[in-house]
């Protein structure tokens, strides 16, 4: 058995059940409140440097029927491939538009959404879900939401999110009802931008 | 003094207590057992494996047992239980070819290699209650004879080798079939989606579809290829053994209707194919099921629909028995609070009708 | 014969069903309004009872969460009870008839009279999610007609009520455009709830089992009655109030009292009643009886 065979065992929910109703509870509460920071717990450990929030989500959610993309960085990590399968069952997409979840360590790549599935008019709900590992989810650039869940306004602050990224969510924002939704992830901890979720500079 | 109603869950545990009692009845006779609702009620326990998707023989008795002979509450019972069972795998297509043959008939010759086989069938029997069948008096042992190994084709094989009837369906890209309770449902669907639906479906709603068929509404020129009743093996492919493995031996019927020609400049004309497979022995099941099933491809032959067995979105969106059963009798759940907005409407629009009369009769009595 | 004993799992749906659903939900939730399809399973329970809604809930409840089910506004009605059992004994999670101690509520027909909150998500049970469905009767039509936001029929069907009738005929699942894209079927609910969608701090999820449906609407979305200028959208009213509790701003039941035209009117929402009453608040019959 190699190393990351080894590994690929483990990391997984203690509790599938329970471990998965609470990270979906968390999620949706995220999807639904925008900018909302939710903690997902260290309920899943898949190979560093894929955070804990990610783990949790995609072993929440992702299955045989969710094919999952990679970029660059994490495709190269060792063990994570063989975790995602072992603990998932997911393939991995051979391109990014064929991915429903698809999970970026370099927050450059938020700049271009518009090569994943984006949806189509009669189904734009066949559109991926994008989870961004950035450096922190406090601290950064102060800036401000609005739109579905958010009474008036929200705020959030993350570190690390690339210039331009606001024009390339204001690109999604207006393919609306098309689009791709967003889960920020550092830690255990995630915020959900959803496609209908506008944001600006404060 | 008014008082809310009060009490759901007694009165609910009372009623399921008086059900009980209805379905067990006169205690002194004994109850049903699963062997005797098996062995002696088996066209029923058929009909709910194959519209309750599921064959287990048992299990079906069960269901028709706790369902007091209902057979769309036994169908729904064995669906429920059903989805809560994990799959491990697709079985390879069933080959009717190899089927140990109960019964097999065809119309359209006279004969056929390996016969024409009466089996077990209701034709030809006059249809007179028997004064035996309130007794339990001996039955005779069958005729029986040893099977030959003559060799039994299909007669849509015999058809196939001259090139006289179109090939069989082709299965998807992946060789899958798709699968109507697992995955979402958009129209229009393949032709493999739409044969699971139809071989769930109510018996009742394809017999008068299939009927209409015959009565214009679609008409689709159908002969009798043949029918074939039996056991065949169920097979299952395992990756880590790599060749196909028996899970099990399953009776089935099978009907291939062969149906109005098709032709073109270019293509010489070949009948076409209605396909029809039920669980268990239910020729008239299989029977509708291949008139409709061939109905349903009329796109594929340039054929108009125009009939109601020819709507794909129709047929398929309300063949399901439990499906049917369930909203037509969700009606009787409380509506009071649409209807108490219904009534107030109504009650609105009678007084503004109303008032008007009143003004110009009221008008009148002035000027007198 | 071999007995089958079956076993169930945790809220009755297998992982890989909820996986599923909780997919649709997060898809529902990022397009307001919009009807996700999904794989609908069969359910212990007839199609039409709630299976829709059922599945939702099982999808999203977990140990700590406290369940009220109202059929009619009411948690005593049988399919109420029904289904509240049926978690009880799936889920084993606490059951709550009070609207604020709930953190999800499973409804057929009402929204309950006291505001929801943050925090709370409301599940509706859906019968026919499409509100076109009655104008078209195919889905593959309708769903064109939603892509290329296509709503004109809508506003005719509205539009011949008045011509008829002086009135826009709809009573219940009136429909309603979501954040200004999506026209919505809000469930068989009296309009007189629709303004309690409008931005409504609770999340609102929508479940159809047997048209295989999910639709929601995120906390403080726009839900908006559709109306014309000449014809605005009303609520219903009514012209007493509740003859137990008083309340002059809920929805009532018409109750017939005797053979002779007696009739009297209480809340729906038993929940909200009882707990007026609690508060001392009194209607005419308790006034009645006082004066007896």
């Amino acid at each position: 058995m190699t190393h990351s065979e080894a590994v690929a065992t483990e990391g997984g929910f203690a509790d599938p059940v329970f471990d998965s109703q609470a990270v979906f509870a968390a999620i949706m509460d995220a999807f639904a409140r925008p900018g909302k920071i939710v903690d997902l717990g260290a309920r899943a450990t898949a190979p560093a440097p894929m955070p804990a929030a990610a783990a949790a989500f995609i072993a929440t959610l992702a299955d045989f029927d969710t094919p999952i993309w990679l970029d660059e960085g994490l495709g190269q990590v060792p063990g994570l491939v063989p975790w995602i399968s072992f603990h998932t069952g997911a393939p991995l997409a051979g391109k990014p538009d064929a991915a429903r979840f698809a999970v970026l360590s370099d927050a450059r790549e938020l700049l271009d959404l518009g090569r994943f599935a984006l949806g189509t008019p009669e189904y734009p709900d066949r559109s991926a879900t994008i989870i961004a590992v950035l450096e922190g989810l406090d601290g950064g650039e102060r800036l401000v939401l609005s739109g579905p869940g958010i009474e008036h306004e929200a705020f959030m602050e993350p570190r690390g999110l690339p210039s331009g990224f606001l024009a390339a969510v204001a690109r999604n924002n207006a393919l609306f009802p098309l689009g791709v939704d967003i889960l920020l992830v550092a830690g255990a901890k995630a915020l959900a931008l959803a496609r209908t979720t506008r944001i600006r500079s404060a | 003094m008014y008082i809310a109603v009060k009490g759901g869950e007694a009165a609910i545990r009372n009623a399921h207590r008086l059900l009980d009692d209805r379905r067990r009845s006169d205690r002194s006779v004994p109850a049903l057992t699963l062997d005797q609702i098996v062995g002696q009620m088996a066209l029923a326990v058929d009909r709910v494996m194959a519209e309750g998707s599921l064959y287990d023989q048992e299990l079906a008795a069960m269901a028709l047992r706790q369902a007091r002979g209902d057979m769309i509450e036994a169908i729904f019972l064995l669906r429920a239980y059903r989805t809560t069972l994990p799959r491990f795998a697709a079985a390879r297509p069933l080959d009717t070819f190899r089927m140990r043959i109960e019964r097999r008939i065809s119309a359209v010759y006279k004969d056929i290699p390996g016969g024409q086989l009466l089996g077990p069938t209701f034709d030809y029997t006059h249809r007179l209650i028997e004064p035996a069948m309130a007794d339990d008096p001996p039955v005779d042992e069958p005729m029986r004879r040893l099977s030959e190994a003559e060799n039994c084709p299909r007669v849509t094989d015999i058809l196939g080798a001259e090139g006289l009837i179109e090939a069989d369906g082709q299965a998807g890209s992946d060789g899958e079939p798709g699968d109507l309770t697992r995955d979402t449902l958009d129209f229009p669907i393949s032709r493999d989606v739409r044969l699971q639906a139809l071989a769930r479906g109510d018996e009742g709603f394809l017999l008068a579809l299939g009927y209409s068929t015959q009565r214009g509404y679609g008409r689709t020129h159908p002969f009798v290829g043949e029918i074939r009743i039996g056991l065949v093996d169920v097979e299952v492919e395992l990756p880590e053994v790599g060749f196909p493995v028996g899970i099990g031996r399953i009776r089935v019927t099978e009907c291939q209707m062969v149906n109005q020609f098709k032709g073109s400049a270019k293509e010489p004309p070949q009948f076409t194919r209605g396909y029809g497979l039920v669980f268990g022995q239910s020729e008239r099941k299989a029977m509708a099921m291949s008139l409709v099933d061939r109905a349903l491809r009329a796109d594929e032959f340039d054929e108009e629909r125009t009939a109601p067995a020819q709507d794909e979105e129709f047929v398929i969106s309300h063949s399901d028995n439990v499906q049917a059963t369930g909203f037509v009798e969700h009606l009787k759940l409380p509506h009071y609070v649409d209807f108490q907005a219904e009534l107030d409407l109504v009650r609105r629009m009678r007084r503004e009708q109303e008032r008007p009369r009143e003004e110009t009769e009221s008008v009148q009595e002035a000027a007198e | 014969m071999s007995a089958t004993t079956p076993t169930y799992a945790f809220a009755y749906l297998d992982e890989q069903t909820k996986r599923m659903i909780r997919r649709a939900i997060l898809k529902a939730i990022t397009i307001p309004g919009y009807q996700v399809p999904f794989a609908s399973r069969e359910m212990p329970m007839p199609y039409g009872w709630g299976t829709g809604g059922v599945q939702v809930t099982a999808s999203i409840i977990g140990p700590n969460d406290v369940l009220k089910v109202i059929d009619q506004g009411a948690d005593d009605t049988t399919n109420a009870v029904s289904i509240r059992a049926f978690f009880e004994r799936t889920a084993g999670v606490a059951t709550t008839t009070r609207t604020t101690e709930a953190t999800i509520v499973q409804t057929r027909h009402r929204v309950p009279e006291t505001p929801l909150a943050e925090g709370q998500t409301i599940v509706f049970q859906v019968p026919i999610p499409e509100p076109l469905r009655f104008l078209e009767p195919r889905e593959t039509e309708t769903r064109v007609m939603h892509a290329l936001e296509e709503y004109g029929l809508m506003h005719v069907k509205l539009y011949e009520d008045i011509a008829r009738h002086g009135h826009i005929a709809t009573t219940y699942a009136y429909p309603v455009k979501v954040e200004g894209r999506y026209v919505m079927d809000p469930s068989p609910i009296p309009k007189f709830d629709n303004p309690k969608m409008h931005r409504s701090p609770a999340l609102q999820l929508f479940g159809a089992g047997r048209e295989k449906r999910i639709y929601a609407v995120p906390p403080y979305t726009e839900v908006v009655s559709l109306d014309f200028e000449d014809h605005p959208f009303r609520i219903q009213s009514f012209d007493r109030p509740c003859a137990l509790c008083g309340a002059d701003d809920v929805y009532l039941d018409e109750v017939v009292t005797d053979d002779r035209g007696g009739r009297m009117f209480v809340c729906s929402d038993t929940d909200h009643c009882e707990d007026r009453r609690a508060k001392g608040f009194t209607g005419e019959q308790v006034h009645q009886e006082a004066a007896e």
